[in-house]
């Protein structure tokens, strides 16, 4: 039996043990200190500023935040980003990891052909640029020349057509699933690795105690991933409420029409940088990346707490 | 040995090229920054070359940003220290901010500003109108592109008032061979460019209006303002299907495959235009509103360029700025983008016949600037990105034309205060 790691280091000399930490840990945490944690920092410290007219920058506490929260020239549009963020990552949570789930479900399932095809054919959109993704799927969806009113007329659906991107009731959620559609690869690859982790024995147990495919999945196969699943979860989180690319790409910074497809990443954008007339703000834009950055760490938290600990991960 | 001192010869070699190729990066070089992606060619095969014929040992690059990424890289990169040495300047605040922050120089020292009259340098002064920072280039004016085979088919001519432009825009909706107005409203900045400050400046009487708003004297409630909005919500009916998700360049593409009769236009449009479309078009000034006689026009002043106060190249940089003061550039450049009009007070003679009917215009029609750029965009929420979201609800039918004025106001009113 080796010697367990926390035995040698307790037996080294302090210094040793202090040099090699340095060496093994000191180039990432200068790394992270210096792009990560220092502009982090450096943000927040900049969200208690003000600046006046000739550039100069003056203290004003957590005034901007008072603003931000408490003046509602500026909270309409905050609540709304905020709750059309929450909307932007309910669909993904109700869309993406569900097919996510199942894709990687079906390109598990043994004796599939072609396996390597659809893999990469589903994960292609994932690599592309999502200006490009945009801007196939404003083509696709418009009402001029997109192919989408074509294809729902020749099954008959034609009158379902309406230009989606354009209405106040639909274009946030088109969005979101063009993003779905855009981002799905990635739960699937995730999970599809996962399955493959599954130990033959099991599934071979099941199916010898009469199990079929679709039993096997529900039962042996979706219990064992689900940590990854919540990984994914957490991820999509993440990268929901920093979006603001596939927006700014379709609709613009004004996200409109009427702010429907305003998110915390374009309100981030438009009061940091300005838009047209409007000349940007940083110190009030630094405040939103706080504000934004704290959302996130209380749902990172509450996902730790109430969530990463319950799972129990399987020892095979 | 021999091999390492190869070696070592090889990388002295190189070190000496790359300092002697940032040396001639430094001596005699200039670096435009713009928002005019689109023009980068001609500035490169025309404007750029035209210059050095005078000056053939200064270097010119013309390193353009998106349009729309334009204001917030600009300001990055000033900000940063890098930004380039002539900066094309946004009209009013934008500019003047840079001013104020000592990012731009004054260019009141420029030998041939006296070849612009005030309303040109307007937008690039400050506000009491002393200090000039940036060089006039253009303007761009608004009004109404129409396929003129269209009209020769549905057998109908250009429309003076805003009731023979109705009839005209009914008479091809029956027709239906052709979207009658060619507008949409997903950008949003369409249907308030060329939509409320294209039509509108007929009711409020162009500057006299936007002076008094400035002052205070008239509101956005007021009838002028919201029979603007009354006007273009009319407007819905003969847009192409799915308007509210067509994209300017949807517009663009929609007019120039010959698909659309009038085209809600800005004379920048006319260059794309020329490119693309294969069928005679013809122009005519925004309709006047019953019982009125004088007219009025859209005649934006929208493009100027200074000095990067932090450049390492000012002298250079004041000798392009001169002269882009003479006739020599404003021909050039009024001709090779058709649309872009030359502000300089010496005559420029324009070819393009479309270009050169809009800046005919300026003749018969009184001039005026959009109404939410000076001054009143300054302020949170900003007038400007007001107008663009409350011009779209209203063409897109969510919004009544009152509470679009009554929402423009109210915004104004929270931080605004004229002095009276």
């Amino acid at each position: 039996m080796p010697e367990s790691v926390s035995n040698i280091t307790a037996q080294m000399p302090r210094a040793k043990l202090a040099g090699l930490l340095l060496f093994f840990l000191g180039p990432a945490v200068v790394i992270y200190l210096l792009f990560s944690i220092y502009p982090l920092v450096a943000t927040m410290a900049l969200s208690t500023y003000t600046s006046d007219p000739s550039g100069a920058r003056h203290f004003v506490g957590p005034a901007n935040f008072e603003t931000l929260l408490g003046d509602a020239l500026w909270s309409k549009p905050f609540w709304n980003a905020l709750g059309n963020n929450l909307i932007f990552f309910a669909v993904h949570m109700c869309m993406q990891n569900p097919i996510g789930i199942a894709l990687a479900g079906l390109l598990s399932l043994p004796g599939l052909r072609l396996k390597g095809f659809y893999r990469t054919v589903m994960f292609l959109p994932t690599m592309l640029s999502v200006v490009i993704v945009g801007f196939s799927w404003n083509l696709i969806l418009s009402p001029l020349w997109g192919v989408a009113s074509g294809a729902l007329k020749a099954v008959g659906l034609g009158s379902l057509f309406a230009p989606w991107l354009g209405l106040e009731s639909s274009a946030l959620v088109t969005l979101s699933l063009i993003s779905v559609w855009q981002f799905v690869g990635i739960p699937m690859m995730l999970i599809y690795a996962a399955l493959l982790n599954i130990p033959e024995e099991l599934i071979d147990a099941a199916r010898v105690d009469g199990l079929g495919q679709f039993r096997i999945f529900f039962h042996i196969k979706l219990p064992l991933v689900l940590p990854t699943i919540s990984l994914v979860s957490v991820l999509t989180f993440v990268a929901n409420f920093n979006a603001f690319d596939l927006i700014y790409s379709v609709k613009g910074a004004l996200a409109g029409p009427n702010f429907a497809t305003d998110i915390l990443g374009t309100f981030f954008y438009r009061t940091f940088f300005g838009n047209q007339l409007q000349l940007g703000n940083p110190t009030m834009g630094a405040a939103v990346a706080t504000v934004m950055f704290f959302i996130i760490l209380v749902g990172l938290c509450l996902y730790l707490f109430l969530v990463q600990r319950r799972i129990r991960r399987y020892a095979f | 040995m021999r091999r390492t001192f190869k070696a070592a010869m090889g990388a002295e070699v190189a070190a000496l090229a790359l300092l002697a190729g940032l040396a001639s990066a430094q001596a005699g070089s200039l670096k435009i920054e713009s928002w005019r992606n689109d023009d980068a060619d001609i500035w490169n095969s025309k404007i750029i070359p035209a210059f050095n014929k005078h000056y053939p040992d200064i270097k010119i690059e013309f390193a353009p940003s998106a349009p729309k990424e334009y204001n917030a890289a600009l300001n990055a990169r000033l900000d940063g220290g890098t930004a380039g040495d002539l900066i094309t300047c946004r009209p009013f605040d934008a500019s003047l901010a840079l001013y104020q922050k000592h990012q731009l120089d004054s260019v009141d020292g420029i030998k041939g500003m006296d070849n612009f009259s005030d309303v040109a340098k307007a937008a690039w002064q400050t506000d009491d109108g002393k200090t000039a920072f940036c060089v006039p280039i253009a303007s761009v004016i608004a009004g109404f592109i129409y396929n003129k085979e269209a009209f020769a088919k549905v057998g109908v001519s250009e429309p003076k008032t805003l009731d023979e432009f109705h009839a005209v825009l009914e008479k091809f909706k029956k027709d239906g061979t052709y979207v009658p107005l060619v507008m949409g409203t997903a950008d949003q900045w369409e249907a308030a460019t060329m939509g409320f400050q294209n039509i509108g400046p007929n009711f409020w009487k162009g500057e006299t209006g936007r002076a008094n708003l400035i002052a205070g004297k008239e509101k956005f409630t007021d009838p002028q303002y919201i029979a603007a909005f009354k006007e273009i919500a009319s407007w819905a009916p003969y847009l192409g299907s799915g308007f509210q998700a067509q994209t300017y360049a949807d517009s663009q593409n929609l007019f120039s495959l010959g698909k659309g009769a009038i085209y809600a236009a800005g004379s920048w449009d006319i260059s794309t235009f020329r490119g693309q479309a294969k069928f005679a078009m013809g122009a005519f000034p925004p309709p006047r509103p019953a019982g009125t006689t004088d007219c009025y026009i859209s005649d934006h002043t929208d493009i100027a360029m200074g000095v990067n106060a932090a450049s390492k190249n000012k002298e250079d940089a004041k000798k392009f700025l001169e002269w882009l003061t003479t006739p020599e550039f404003a021909t050039i450049y009024a001709n090779a983008l058709p649309g872009f009009f030359p502000l300089a007070k010496t005559p420029v003679k324009v070819e393009d016949d479309v270009a050169a009917t809009m800046v005919g215009w300026r003749q018969t029609c009184k001039s005026t600037i959009r109404n939410s750029y000076q001054i009143l965009s300054r302020g949170t929420p900003n007038l400007e990105n007001e107008l663009w979201n409350v011009s779209a609800q209203v063409v897109n039918g969510k919004l009544t034309p009152d509470a679009a004025g009554k929402q423009l106001q109210d915004g104004l009113d929270k931080w605004y205060k004229p002095a009276k």
